[in-house]
């Protein structure tokens, strides 16, 4: 009895590892700038993280059967940049956006039927996916953004609902529905079993490509919303949008526990994750640290994170 | 059991307290001097990786401490989305005025309406906004600089020659206004433009390009090039044609071109002066928190680079 309730204690204590730290590292925040914990700023924060995190909720379904996507960062700016081209074109923006969910989803698809069908590694895969994409975003734009998309477009990324700014309610409503996914139905399950072994998830039945493909096209989906929100955040698509999102992707899944070797993890992990590297941005920027020291520190504390992280398992 | 999850917290807040330590460390800079709280100018710059902009960077901050300001710099790293949440934190910061270095004038233009929201002042430099309210722009004058080329040229040849110009990118505003300012130099003069020719600001397309009109006219006397990686391309194309006597002008004042000056295998370039765009952009500034009219384009001065003076630009 007691010896079982020691175990839940440091269960407890593990799974809260990194909310402790995202706490921890609010507190020294608040206490070093007046301005942090301003009502303004915690929503910039919110929205500023919203980008990264709603890629990395998708990227967490692909790690979570112990793939990798490389290629969010150029998906992210080739669907942008057809939305914008299409509503410069004179598409109703709603068309519009949809067409560019479903492009990023068919580009995530393809990913999937390299990795399945293809036997390609996903590192690899992903890694051509990320070149082609770019290319494709520089021929289709010339190289040059797309901007001025009017005010429809814009609620997406500038709009605000009951003065909640909209991108921060778009990853509100992924979470819950990628936790409903993973957490509630057997396709989550499957997930998670494809991931911890794959072996043994086929041979109990589990059609583990399907669930692959289904985890590259989410990562393709929520890489093309991301596209949308921070298309209609600028009012301009640039070809260049997204360069090294993959990384911070990838930075926010790892921070939030998930392990890149596949079967463990969880989206709430993910958000974790991507708020301790959007707060740490945003108090660095708030402390005036020098760009080159920021740099610095971040790569520290996603080792440090990990290292913990390893020393547990 | 127990002992290691207290070891673990005990990790978590060490690393805290390191990276506290480490912030502390880096940002003591800002602690106002003798209690009384100086006016703060934000700087938010396209990226720190070029030398180009960390000399801007550094002409401001010593025009800031001049003056007696704080100046706070965020840096974009060349992404448009980055600049956006850059400018959102450096708006809480409580300064007076922003400066901004656009990455892309176009995707500036949200950026710029929230300093617009927030009633903060906006002055853009080297890149303008094309969007938003701004109250100044700084930039360096490129019609002059064409214009400071095509004198050399008509100088050093004597008023008189057959001249190729290698245009920039077709569109893109530096190549317009260094072609402007060249062909103003060049008129009423007996110097004649045999051929002008886009090169897309490239090295190997300034060799091609030069290339062909190396074969298409018998007679050159001077190249002006709008950019220096199209003059070094050029180059290139006139030692392989064994072509003697032809002189080439370059912009930009890149580290390859001044060692081609002091090769003697270019004649001259224009230099912009980045840290010039920085230190008028503090000064500018200055004026418009003073209550100051300022006007809506500030021209920056260029700088020959010849032989003469190749040597003071390292």
């Amino acid at each position: 009895m007691e010896q079982s309730k020691k175990r839940d204690w440091s269960a407890f204590l593990r799974g809260m590892q990194s909310v402790i730290g995202l706490l921890g590292l609010c507190v020294v925040l608040s206490l070093l700038s007046p301005r942090f914990l301003k009502w303004g700023n915690i929503l910039n924060v919110l929205t500023q993280t919203s980008l990264n995190a709603v890629m990395a909720i998708g990227m967490t379904f692909v790690i979570l059967t112990g793939g990798i996507d490389l290629s969010v960062g150029s998906v992210l700016a080739f669907s942008g940049m057809v939305t914008a081209g299409m509503i410069r074109a004179g598409f109703n923006v709603w068309i519009a956006v949809l067409a560019g969910l479903a492009i990023g989803t068919a580009l995530g698809f393809v990913n999937g039927l390299s990795v399945t069908k293809g036997n390609v590694p996903p590192f690899i895969a992903t890694l051509a996916m990320m070149t082609m994409a770019r290319g494709a975003t520089l021929v289709y734009s010339n190289g040059q953004p797309k901007s001025n998309l009017g005010k429809a477009f814009g609620f997406l990324g500038q709009g605000r609902i009951l003065s909640i700014p909209v991108p921060v309610i778009i990853l509100f409503l992924i979470f819950i529905i990628s936790y409903y996914i993973l957490g509630q139905t057997s396709t989550g399950r499957y997930i998670y079993a494809t991931g911890s072994n794959e072996k043994a998830a086929k041979l109990s039945g589990i059609k583990t490509d399907n669930i692959k493909l289904l985890v590259y096209a989410i990562s393709g989906f929520t890489a093309a919303l991301t596209g949308m929100v921070v298309t209609s955040m600028l009012d301009s698509a640039s070809p260049n949008a997204g360069t090294g999102a993959e990384l911070d992707a990838i930075a926010a899944v790892v921070l939030g526990g998930t392990s890149l070797s596949g079967g463990q993890g969880s989206v709430v992990g993910t958000i974790i994750g991507a708020l301790i590297i959007g707060v740490l941005n945003n108090g660095l920027n708030l402390l005036n640290v020098s760009s080159y020291y920021q740099q610095l520190i971040k790569g520290v504390v996603i080792l440090v994170a990990v290292l913990i992280d390893r020393r547990k398992r | 059991m127990e002992r290691k999850s207290v070891k673990r917290l005990l990790t978590v807040l060490v690393t805290l307290v390191l990276v506290t330590s480490l912030v502390m460390g880096c940002s003591s800079g800002t602690a106002p001097e003798q209690g009384q709280e100086k006016k703060k100018i934000g700087l938010v710059i396209s990226t720190l990786n070029n030398p180009f902009f960390v000399t801007l960077r550094d002409g401001a901050q010593q025009k800031a401490d001049e003056l007696g300001y704080e100046l706070v710099v965020l840096d974009s790293q060349n992404d448009s989305s980055k600049e956006y949440s850059n400018v959102q934190d450096i708006l809480q910061q409580g300064i007076s005025l922003l400066l901004i270095n656009p990455v892309d004038s176009d995707a500036v233009a949200n950026a710029v309406k929230l300093a617009n929201d927030a009633k903060i002042p906006v002055i853009t430099l080297d890149r303008g906004a094309n969007g938003g309210e701004v109250v100044t722009h700084i930039a360096s004058d490129n019609v002059a600089g064409g214009k400071m080329a095509g004198e050399y040229v008509v100088q050093q040849l004597n008023g008189k020659g057959k001249v190729v110009q290698l245009e920039g990118i077709p569109g893109a505003s530096s190549a317009r206004d260094r072609g402007k300012g060249f062909l103003e130099a060049i008129e009423g003069t007996e110097i004649e433009l045999v051929a002008s020719q886009p090169a897309d600001f490239d090295r190997t397309k300034g060799m091609t390009v030069m290339q062909n009109i190396l074969q298409a006219q018998p007679e050159i006397d001077a190249v002006f090039a709008q950019n220096d990686e199209m003059a070094l391309g050029a180059i290139q194309a006139i030692e392989s044609a064994g072509r003697q006597g032809i002189m080439v002008v370059g912009f930009d004042a890149i580290d390859d071109a001044l060692q081609a000056i002091k090769d003697g295998k270019m004649a001259a370039t224009v230099a912009q002066q980045p840290d010039r765009i920085g230190s008028l952009g503090v000064e500018y500034a200055d004026k418009v928190l003073k209550g100051e009219d300022v006007p809506t384009y500030v021209p920056v001065d260029l700088k020959l680079i010849t032989k003469d003076n190749v040597d003071t630009m390292d």
